[in-house]
């Protein structure tokens, strides 16, 4: 009987030391996974600047940020990288115009007015406008809304970056309400009830003390949009015309730093060439450009925050 | 102070109706801003259907690509998106499964741990465009993995990696404690407790979030004609079942390939209408496909939700 515990003492000490190396084995396997998102970045980086640096070799930055064309393929080669990001630029004004009114609209109904139920319901159905894969609003873009445009200005173009950025718009106002509608949610309810209180209406309360009170989380929900706009890609390549175009002028055709990258990559460019190497150039500003935004972002909601 | 005189009764009322009056207005224009994001919505997949009506058929789905409108199909596009939606599900599910527990359960709470949430918060950010460079500098060149459709499911699956990892870790979070305590104390190690308490608790919010990983990668077109996709395939991969031992085959691994989202964006590129409507019917079919997924997703979440009764 002795005996018996004693080994059975002793393989349930084997099993637990062996259990506890299974642990650690594990654990270092899930940390592998875990260092994918680190390896991702850095790889990002490092391949933006690897690449970046070859193109750099040929053309001066200098002459990247003020010369006013952007011909990598042509016989005469001009590598100013304005043109794309007057583009991008452009394009994203004008989907700002279009989601932040509707995302801030809709976000403060959902959030301050609408009935659980219909807000339960609407909210997965709105998520979907997120969900169109880029390339459908990109047909929308060109064959549905430019044609309507074009009933309005008679004189548009049938490539423009206007319809390119209205669709864009659209394609961003679930991301804007979404985010905005739990920034506003998480104003305290007796914040709502001082106000009542003091005999506001709804919208009152909405928009002098919800709004105001929840202003960091609207910044946040703006700067996402603003990186989804400043990336997006077969919208653009699809309505907006491929040609750089130094203009801030929306009935215009031009180019952005997305749909340049996609037009270069379409072609055939050899591994190496300068063609090749400008789209990582281009790549790398596009980087920067979100990563300016999102540190103008993270200094708004800083300098907003309210704390209860 | 005393230059105003304090309102009477009757205006304080006028003065609250009015303002009652604006809390309508408000009401209606939230509804018609509301609403007509899901009228543009439903007038998107109308209008695709409509297009593309005179395409749909059994010849558009078992066609190759043609240079006749009337004969082009999407066979080739839908078998590469297939099998490149494979590829992604293959890598995003575990890795990303994986990075959640590992930040959820195990992570000790200190810098490095940061490190690595911020890098996933921030890769949530990144543009699509950027994937498809990182592919092409690193799986395409370096890897030398060429322009195949593992090339294109590994990019697709980091794309999708932040959104895997979130929705895991928010099904983790909320597994109640005390299941875990539980456990813990009947001697469970905690890769125990894990495995065979909190994920299966979890399963339905990571099929979710994995669903919708999916359905955003299947529409993503730019990283893979980043990497240098083709849009006249005229054969099949090599196919990935056999009929001799080991009856599976891999080769079609490291095949060209061209997907639906690119057939796509090459036939509305074409100038000739008749390509335009092969566009938007396969347009039709993408975006019926991304919605199927997404209604699927909110309905394991809902169904989920109900069954679990801590």
């Amino acid at each position: 009987m002795s005996q018996g515990t004693g080994w059975q003492a002793k393989g349930a000490f084997a099993s637990l030391r062996y259990r506890r190396m299974r642990d650690r084995i594990i654990e270092l396997v899930l940390l592998a996974a875990g260092l994918v998102a680190v390896f991702t970045t850095v790889a990002i980086v490092f391949i933006l600047f690897y690449e970046s640096s070859f193109f750099f070799e040929h053309v001066s930055v200098k002459d990247f940020l003020t010369d006013t064309m952007w011909t990598p393929l042509f016989a005469d080669a001009r590598y100013g990288i304005m043109p794309l990001v007057a583009g991008t630029l452009t394009v994203t004004g004008v989907a700002l115009l279009v989601a932040i009114p509707l995302g801030t609209v809709i976000a403060i109904y959902l959030s301050e007015f609408a009935p659980y139920r219909l807000r339960e319901t609407v909210k997965p159905v709105l998520e979907l406008l997120g969900a169109v894969p880029t390339v459908v609003y990109g047909y929308f873009a060109l064959l549905m809304v430019t044609p309507v445009l074009q009933k309005i200005f008679p004189e548009l173009p049938g490539f423009n970056m206007l319809s390119a950025g209205l669709v864009i718009g659209i394609m961003i106002v679930p991301y804007v309400a979404s985010v905005s509608e739990d920034a506003m949610r998480a104003v305290p309810r007796y914040m709502r009830e001082g106000s009542y209180a003091m005999g506001a209406t709804k919208m009152q309360t909405a928009l002098r003390v919800v709004v105001p009170g929840a202003f960091s989380g609207l910044a946040a929900a703006y700067i996402l949009g603003i990186s989804r706009a400043v990336g997006e890609t077969m919208v653009v390549a699809i309505a907006a015309g491929m040609m750089p175009n130094l203009t801030f002028n929306p009935t215009e055709p031009a180019a952005t730093i997305t749909a340049y990258i996609v037009q270069v990559s379409l072609g055939d460019l050899p591994h190496g060439s300068i063609g090749y190497q400008s789209i990582f150039a281009a790549g790398l500003v596009l980087m920067l450009m979100t990563l300016i935004f999102n540190v103008i972002g993270f200094f708004l909601t800083r300098r907003f925050r309210e704390a209860y | 102070m005393a230059a105003t005189a304090p309102l009477t009764l009757v205006e304080i009322r006028r003065g609250l109706a009015w303002r009652k009056q604006l809390d309508k207005v408000f009401i209606a224009i939230g509804l018609a801003a509301l609403f007509g994001c899901l009228a543009i919505l439903a007038i998107l997949f109308f209008d695709l259907v409509r297009d593309g009506a005179s395409r749909f058929g059994w010849d558009f789905l078992t066609s190759f690509p043609s240079r006749k409108a009337e004969n082009a199909g999407i066979l080739s596009a839908a078998v590469g998106t297939t099998l490149m939606m494979v590829v992604t599900a293959l890598f995003a599910l575990p890795v990303g499964v994986a990075a959640a527990i590992y930040l959820e359960e195990y992570a000790p709470k200190n810098w490095f741990t940061g490190i690595i949430e911020i890098n996933v918060t921030n890769l949530a950010g990144v543009p699509s465009i950027v994937y498809g460079l990182l592919a092409l500098g690193l799986f395409v060149y370096k890897f030398n993995f060429g322009q195949s459709i593992l090339t294109a499911g590994l990019t697709l699956a980091l794309l999708i990696l932040p959104i895997v990892i979130v929705a895991t870790r928010e099904s983790l979070r909320s597994v109640p404690k005390a299941i875990r305590e539980a456990a813990y104390g009947l001697g469970a190690t905690r890769w125990e407790v894990t495995k065979d308490h909190v994920l299966p608790y979890s399963t339905g919010g990571i099929l979710t979030g994995l669903i919708l990983g999916l359905s955003r990668a299947i529409g993503e077109t730019a990283p893979i004609i980043t990497i240098g996709a083709l849009s006249f395939i005229a054969f099949l991969p090599p196919s990935p079942v056999t009929g001799e031992f080991p009856f599976l085959n891999f080769e079609w691994l490291w095949s060209e390939f061209t997907a639906m989202p690119i057939q796509i964006f090459n036939w509305v590129s074409r100038p000739d209408q008749k390509f335009q409507a092969n566009a938007a019917a396969a347009g039709a079919i993408l975006l019926g496909m991304t919605l199927a997924m997404n209604a699927v997703a909110i309905w394991i979440r809902f169904r989920f939700r109900k069954k679990i009764n801590w």
